[in-house]
């Protein structure tokens, strides 16, 4: 009988070692996704990432992913579902997952996640976003110089506080050139559908705003604006092959530096909670060239952008003043804190429509 | 151009996808088969019209690819329905998803690539007639033949004998069948019909609409186009307004956002559905007494005895 334990104990180790050791061989990392690949937007921006991994880590990695995703009870399953096929680090890239991605990783303590956009943690949790509206502030000062009308067309997709933040950053940036410029929003309740996308920036443009920017995900946007010799903005990644006479620059999500770095931090086995929301300083915000605007606009792009970077200037500098004429407290000391930027849900002064959300 | 004539061009956009894949599924209810796959044919619709045009550059050969893989899906859809008297609701549905997955597949080397739209009528002068002009002559052929087929298909079912064995076909499957009419066959064709037609409104997405190539382009423009034969209540000319009264609503809730009404955006969003939903309510409603509009055999397999 004894003996018989022993040999099980034995066995048990031996397997145990087995596992461990090659889980050290190859760190399997997956990836879900909430939209195809091919969106040209969010979901290929993080797949760029997962390639760049693949190609700086060969050899030592396996990587897989779930594209289409839906951000209802199919997450979890989809999420459990990598850490059975024996993914050890897992991305969930959509805000919608938070819940999904929190509950499964309670279960799986010895697997680590990551969760783009959200904000709850654990000891095997890690969250990672990106400082988007340090390039809206950038925008809407490019916006107001460039602007005839006076206008700028904004196509919202939910009304959630990163796309309040968003406009509201791009219209602090517009102020800070043009007082009076004005801004019209069309809310089109989806992040993706090329034809909704493109009929909002057709009413927008119809109704006077001749530059356009978006929180959704396609271009159709940017090539209605190219069609009708109006100017736009480009989301996720550089559209300007969409746009290539109406593209002044693009936001890009740009997380290869950070998977890089997160699965060397794993395969040296320090890899550890936290939160990472990076800017234009850690690279993560990208800006693609400015093009199809003066010279003179473009040096104040490059210098605000140069001053985003180095930390001298702050798109929510104090005092940010609502719609109601009311001065927001200033929690950071110089400016907002992040948990102001995080949760906002009131637009400034100078913006005349009504909030969304209340 | 004026404000009303720019926003009546956007409905005429707008709907114009919607009108072509319903005008099919019109004719597939009226033949008695419920497909449920729209989504799917209009989506690998969209994908092969997008690659024929991307290729030779002409967007009458891409429109044609789009008919074809449309009524490549369909077939499928008739072999399992009407050929071995599958269960259509499921079958549709299954439809739609191998569709959207094909589409996926057939487009992976498109991604992010980009045509030139279909081209506008213009006719000097007359195009430039204030109001008017560019909403009646400075369309794109897909619009006019969207409208040809409306008024062909009104023609086909109350002007001719195969339309009205047609429609015998699906008010009763058992009468025509006894009265020697080949049920099967006639069905098949609607259904050949109704996957060509949606590939055309799909088509029109990528060659027309928003003319470049990403995955999921339809987002959802079946299920509407389904909805809208309801509310049309399967007949030729109420399609057309319905196309146009929920391609008008889609547009003008987004007109009255740029406004600033300071009305909640999701239920802007939710009107045109809200809509549908009260013209399907009143339209029962008011034809209480007369009966259900919809084709008797309505979604019910045919199996001819031997």
């Amino acid at each position: 009988m004894k003996k018989l334990v022993v040999a099980a104990a034995a066995f048990g180790l031996a397997l145990g070692a087995a596992i461990s050791a090659s889980a050290q061989e190859k760190l399997k990392v997956g990836f879900i996704y909430v939209g195809p690949i091919g969106d040209m937007g969010w979901s290929y921006q993080h797949e760029v990432g997962r390639r760049a991994i693949e190609e700086a880590y060969k050899g030592k990695i396996d990587t897989t992913y779930l594209e289409n995703v839906n951000e209802g009870p199919d997450a979890e399953r989809s999420i459990e579902q990598l850490v059975r096929a024996g993914n050890k680090l897992i991305y969930t890239t959509s805000f919608g997952f938070m819940d999904a991605t929190a509950k499964v990783a309670k279960k799986y303590p010895n697997v680590m996640f990551e969760h783009a956009t959200g904000y709850k943690r654990d000891k095997n949790l890690a969250t990672y976003s990106g400082r988007f509206y340090e390039g809206r502030y950038i925008q809407g000062q490019i916006a107001a110089k460039m602007s005839k009308t006076g206008t700028i067309g904004y196509i919202g997709s939910f009304p959630i506080p990163e796309v309040v933040s968003g406009i509201n950053a791009m219209m602090l940036g517009a102020q800070s050139v043009r007082p009076d410029m004005k801004v019209k929003i069309i809310w089109v309740n989806s992040w993706y559908d090329p034809g909704k996308e493109a009929a909002a920036a057709r009413a927008l443009a119809d109704q006077g705003a001749d530059i356009l920017t978006q929180h959704t995900d396609s271009a159709a946007a940017m090539q209605f604006a190219n069609d009708r010799g109006i100017l736009a903005f480009g989301q996720d990644t550089d559209m300007i092959k969409f746009g290539p006479k109406a593209q002044l620059t693009a936001i890009i999500n740009n997380w290869s530096p950070y998977y890089v770095e997160r699965i060397k931090l794993a395969l040296d086995g320090k890899w550890a909670t936290g939160d990472v929301w990076g800017g234009l300083k850690t690279n993560i915000v990208q800006m693609a060239p400015y093009t199809n605007m003066p010279d003179d606009v473009k040096k104040l792009a490059t210098e605000t952008q140069a001053a985003i970077t180095a930390g001298t200037l702050h798109p929510f500098k104090c005092p940010v003043v609502n719609q109601d004429g009311q001065t927001v407290e200033c929690k950071g000391g110089t400016h907002l804190d992040d948990g102001q930027i995080l949760s906002m849900n009131f637009y400034i002064k100078g913006i005349d429509e009504k909030p969304p959300a209340k | 151009m004026g404000f009303v004539e720019a926003v009546l061009l956007a409905v005429i956009a707008a709907s114009t996808p919607l009108l072509l894949a319903a005008s099919g599924e019109l004719i597939v209810e009226r033949a008695g088969v419920l497909n449920l796959g729209v989504e799917g044919m209009m989506i690998v619709g969209a994908a092969c019209g997008f690659a024929g045009a991307y290729h030779t550059g002409s967007i009458a050969f891409g429109a044609l690819c789009g008919i074809l893989g449309g009524m490549a899906l369909s077939a499928v859809f008739a072999a399992l329905t009407l050929g071995l008297a599958a269960n259509q609701v499921a079958s549709g549905l299954a439809l739609t998803i191998l569709g959207v997955g094909l589409s996926g597949l057939i487009g992976s080397g498109y991604v992010g690539q980009k045509i030139d739209g279909a081209a506008h009528l213009y006719i000097p002068y007359i195009t430039d007639i204030p109001l008017i002009g560019r909403v009646i002559f400075g369309e794109n052929a897909f619009v006019y033949f969207s409208v040809a087929l409306i008024i062909g298909l009104w023609y086909f079912l109350y002007r001719t004998k195969q339309g009205l064995v047609l429609r015998a076909v699906g008010d009763n499957h058992a009468s025509a069948h006894a009265l020697g009419y080949p049920v099967l066959k006639i069905r098949a064709l609607a259904v050949l019909f109704g996957g060509a037609c949606a590939g055309l409104g799909g088509a029109y997405l990528p060659l027309a609409y928003t003319p470049f190539w990403i995955s999921g382009m339809t987002a959802g423009r079946g299920w509407i186009a389904l909805a809208l034969v309801v509310f049309a209540s399967w007949l030729p000319f109420r399609l057309m307004i319905g196309a146009y009264l929920f391609g008008g609503i889609t547009i003008l809730q987004l007109h009255a956002q740029a406004v600033g009404m300071g009305i909640p955006s999701q239920l802007m969003s939710a009107l045109p559905y809200l809509a549908t939903i009260l013209v399907l309510v009143a339209i029962s409603w008011w034809r209480g007494r007369a009966g259900s509009p919809a084709p008797a055999s309505l979604g019910l397999a045919f199996v001819p005895d031997r």
